[in-house]
């Protein structure tokens, strides 16, 4: 199953090689890792990762032991609802005759255009991976000429009752 | 103070009794404190030798030992003894030398990646940036190696910053935000287990290297009698348990007892402190312990339920824990579970054949009665290590030393040096492979200028003994470069059956001579108890090589990947 895990951590050198390194070391595997700093003494780092009940276990037990993990949060087990988002960069072969039909994706999808020339555009998306990856999709006739794009992070919804929290 | 004046500043506040470690150019300013402090340095022959004596002493002390090495190769020498430490879990500060920050990532002489390469086989490593956080980061190296499950720390010092000036002291205590060991097993899991142990009607209690670090040996003793348990040790737990009682199973697993075993694979309860389950022990995993519930005590919550299930996990510290569950029980009585495992012990027990050569067995047993039970013991990797770990009989924990989670070849001689250094008093051995004890022998001259009065005595059977066995055993006896006498003159196909075999080197005795050291030889059977006698009673480090039965092997023996109760016996 697919897990998204926000690790807390101190906001130190060497902190991601000790966790990557913990992740070859011990043969988990990533899917996505997204890492920024939160303030000068922590790091926030989202990682999502595919296992069984075991995997995800020993990796919440092996990153916890680690001496510079604060918290780590399995989101997807939490039980409770959360925001996942990505972000994708687009270049997309792009000649004028194409523009109208391209500015209909990116109307349909709320996307941005973040630059033009003759022969491309570049598209700027965030969503959920689900959103990006239909996104991709509808562009993959026209030409993707270059892509980027970052791993997931999540964040756990403020209200537990569904109603409230508004889904944005 | 200067950088380099800090760290012994915090050597003396933690108490230190002894630094075992190396010079070089990026701890010549560190060095050069040592040059008039009362610490006592000790000057091994090489790196690892540093290391692995630190890990004895810490071992055997319940200290944290200390170890110093320079840059670059320097560092990278302890590599082997902090992998060995962090698999067995032994609280060691490690200080490293390191080129200055300005230098860092320059390719600069004697520069390595010393925190990159240690990561992995450290519990924590530092690289001080800051001449400001050098005092911090020394007191969290010292706390990190010595609390929750220990292990090694290792602080990467530049030189620059040995060399600046602080006005910073050493703080008394420290608190890490993102480190907070459990001592204190949760209530409610601890009246489970006790519940789940006075349910039980065969239980077994297996007990690891954790009682050893957390001390609990009295607690386990006390749980052992209260619910008539017999208990079983891994390798690492060793002496936790008196091997001569008759509750004693020993040790179990791939070259455990016969009966260890069988009691394991009848259980129908074990009570695990302190063990994390290793494949050595487990053998087959799925087919280990089929009929038994799992309690499992111990501080770190990865080995939990990391290669077996686990019925009622307690994270904790053993002796915290045993002694809450202790209180919580009532007194058992298990007659016809313990009648059976005394009938296993009767029918299997641990034996040899006694056929006119040096059986190594009959050597550990004369060693263990000349000391009675009592010496330290140190052991290097192989046949000789299992013979020691079933034949000596320990009756106290911190008395045998080996690797257990690495197999470090080489780790048992300056292992014990640095269990002298911490035991004056005691009577100190390290029983050797002809093999292993090549890896450090070097350490002879450690050994003899500070007069650490060590004895090594070596199982010589002119072989890799262990890999011989498996390809003896496995590999249709093509004997693949295990052979010490072999020279290029030999047949292609040797078989070992002859004994015309070119001269053993080096000669162990005149080697040991050389290095101001006595040395003793035995050939014959009738020898073995007096020459022992004789070399244990000669003062300062003695060599004694006897010449054993090359065909000899360590049995019972669990194939690697079989269930544990399906072992050999022995070859016909
Ligand atoms: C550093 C190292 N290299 C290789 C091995 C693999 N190994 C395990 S036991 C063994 C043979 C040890 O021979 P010896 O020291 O003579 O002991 P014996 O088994 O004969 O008692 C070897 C090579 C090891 N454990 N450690």
């Amino acid at each position: 199953m697919r897990h998204i895990i926000n690790i807390e951590v101190e906001n130190q050198a060497g902190v991601l090689a000790r966790i990557s390194g913990l992740f070859s070391a011990r043969g988990f595997n990533i899917e996505s890792l997204s890492v920024s700093h939160v303030d000068t003494k922590t790091s926030n780092m989202t990682m999502v990762v595919r296992g069984d009940d075991w995997v995800i276990e020993q990796i919440n037990k092996q990153l916890n032991k680690l001496i510079d993990v604060i918290r780590v949060t399995d989101i997807t087990t939490s039980g409770r609802d959360y925001v996942n988002r990505e972000l994708v960069l687009a270049k997309v072969h792009c000649p004028s005759s194409k523009r109208g039909d391209i500015t209909n994706l990116v109307d349909i999808f709320r996307a941005k255009v973040v630059d033009i020339s003759n022969h491309s555009v570049t598209l700027e998306l965030t969503g959920s991976e689900k959103k990006i990856n239909a996104f991709l999709e509808t562009l993959k006739p026209f030409g993707i000429k270059d892509l980027a794009r970052t791993g997931s992070i999540a964040m756990i919804r403020e209200f537990h009752d569904k109603t409230l929290s508004n889904h944005v | 103070m200067t950088g380099a004046e800090l760290i012994i500043h915090a050597f003396k506040q933690e108490g230190v009794q002894a630094i075992f470690g190396y010079p070089g150019g990026a701890v010549i300013d560190i060095f050069d404190c040592l040059y008039n402090s009362d610490i006592p340095f000790y000057l091994t022959r090489h790196e690892q030798g540093a290391i692995h004596a630190a890990d004895g002493y810490a071992r055997s002390s319940g200290k944290a030992g200390i170890c110093l090495a320079t840059s670059g190769p320097g560092a990278t020498n302890l590599a082997t003894g902090l992998a060995t430490a962090h698999m067995d879990s032994i609280p060691i500060v490690a200080i490293t030398g390191q080129v200055a920050t300005h230098l860092i990532g320059n390719d600069a002489f004697q520069e390595a990646d010393v925190c990159g390469v240690t990561r992995s086989i450290t519990k924590h490593n530092y690289l001080v940036k800051n001449i400001e956080d050098l005092a911090k980061i020394l007191k969290s190296a010292f706390y990190i190696a010595q609390t929750g499950r220990p292990g090694p720390v290792l602080v990467d010092i530049p030189k620059d910053i040995q060399q600046a000036k602080t006005r910073s002291t050493y703080p008394d205590s420290v608190e890490i935000r993102s480190y907070k060991p459990t001592i204190k097993g949760n209530k409610r899991q601890i009246k489970k287990a006790a519940s789940l142990i006075e349910q039980s009607k065969q239980p077994v209690i297996f007990a690891g290297g954790g009682v050893v670090s957390s001390g609990a040996n009295q607690e386990l003793e006390t749980l052992a009698k209260k619910i008539q348990a017999p208990v079983t040790t891994t390798l690492m737990g060793l002496g936790t348990f008196p091997e001569t009682s008759d509750q004693a199973l020993k040790m179990l697993g791939m070259h455990g007892t016969a009966y260890a075993n069988y009691a394991m694979q009848q259980a129908d309860l074990i009570i695990a402190v302190g063990v994390r389950f290793d494949d050595r022990v487990t053998g087959k995993v799925e087919q280990f312990a089929p009929n038994a519930q799992i309690v499992h005590i111990d501080i770190d919550p990865t080995t939990i339920r990391k290669n077996v299930q686990v019925a009622v996990p307690v994270v904790g510290d053993v002796k915290y824990v045993l002694r809450e569950i202790n209180k919580l029980l009532s007194e058992q009585k298990h007659k016809t579970w313990m009648k059976q495992i005394l009938q296993w012990k009767n029918d299997h027990p641990l034996s040899y054949a006694n056929i006119g050569k040096i059986q190594p067995q009959y050597v550990i047993e004369q060693i263990a009665e000349l000391t009675d039970h009592n010496a330290i013991v140190a052991t290097e990797v192989g046949q000789n290590q299992m013979w020691t770990a079933q034949y000596y009989n320990f009756k106290k924990p911190r008395a045998f030393l080996t690797s257990g989670g690495l197999g470090t070849m080489g780790y048992g001689f300056p292992a014990a040096i640095g269990a002298q250094v911490a035991n004056p008093d005691r009577m100190v051995i390290d029983i050797a492979g002809d093999g292993s004890i090549q890896m450090n022998i070097q350490e002879l001259a450690t050994a003899v200028i500070y007069n650490l009065p060590v004895k090594i005595i070596i199982l010589n059977n002119g072989a890799l003994g262990m890999v011989r066995q498996w390809q003896a055993i496995f590999y249709k006896r093509r004997f693949s470069s295990i052979c010490l006498r072999r020279n290029p003159n030999c047949p292609p196909n040797c078989k070992q059956t002859e004994d015309d075999c070119p001269t053993y080197v080096p000669d162990f005795v005149a080697l040991a001579q050389a290095y101001g050291a006595a040395g003793f030889r035995i050939t014959e059977p009738d020898e073995v108890q007096s020459t022992l006698k004789k070399a244990l009673e000669t003062p300062g480090p003695v060599v004694v090589d006897v010449i054993i039965d090359k065909e000899e092997n360590v049995y019972p023996m669990v194939p690697s990947g079989a269930p544990i109760d399906e072992m050999i016996r022995g070859m016909a």
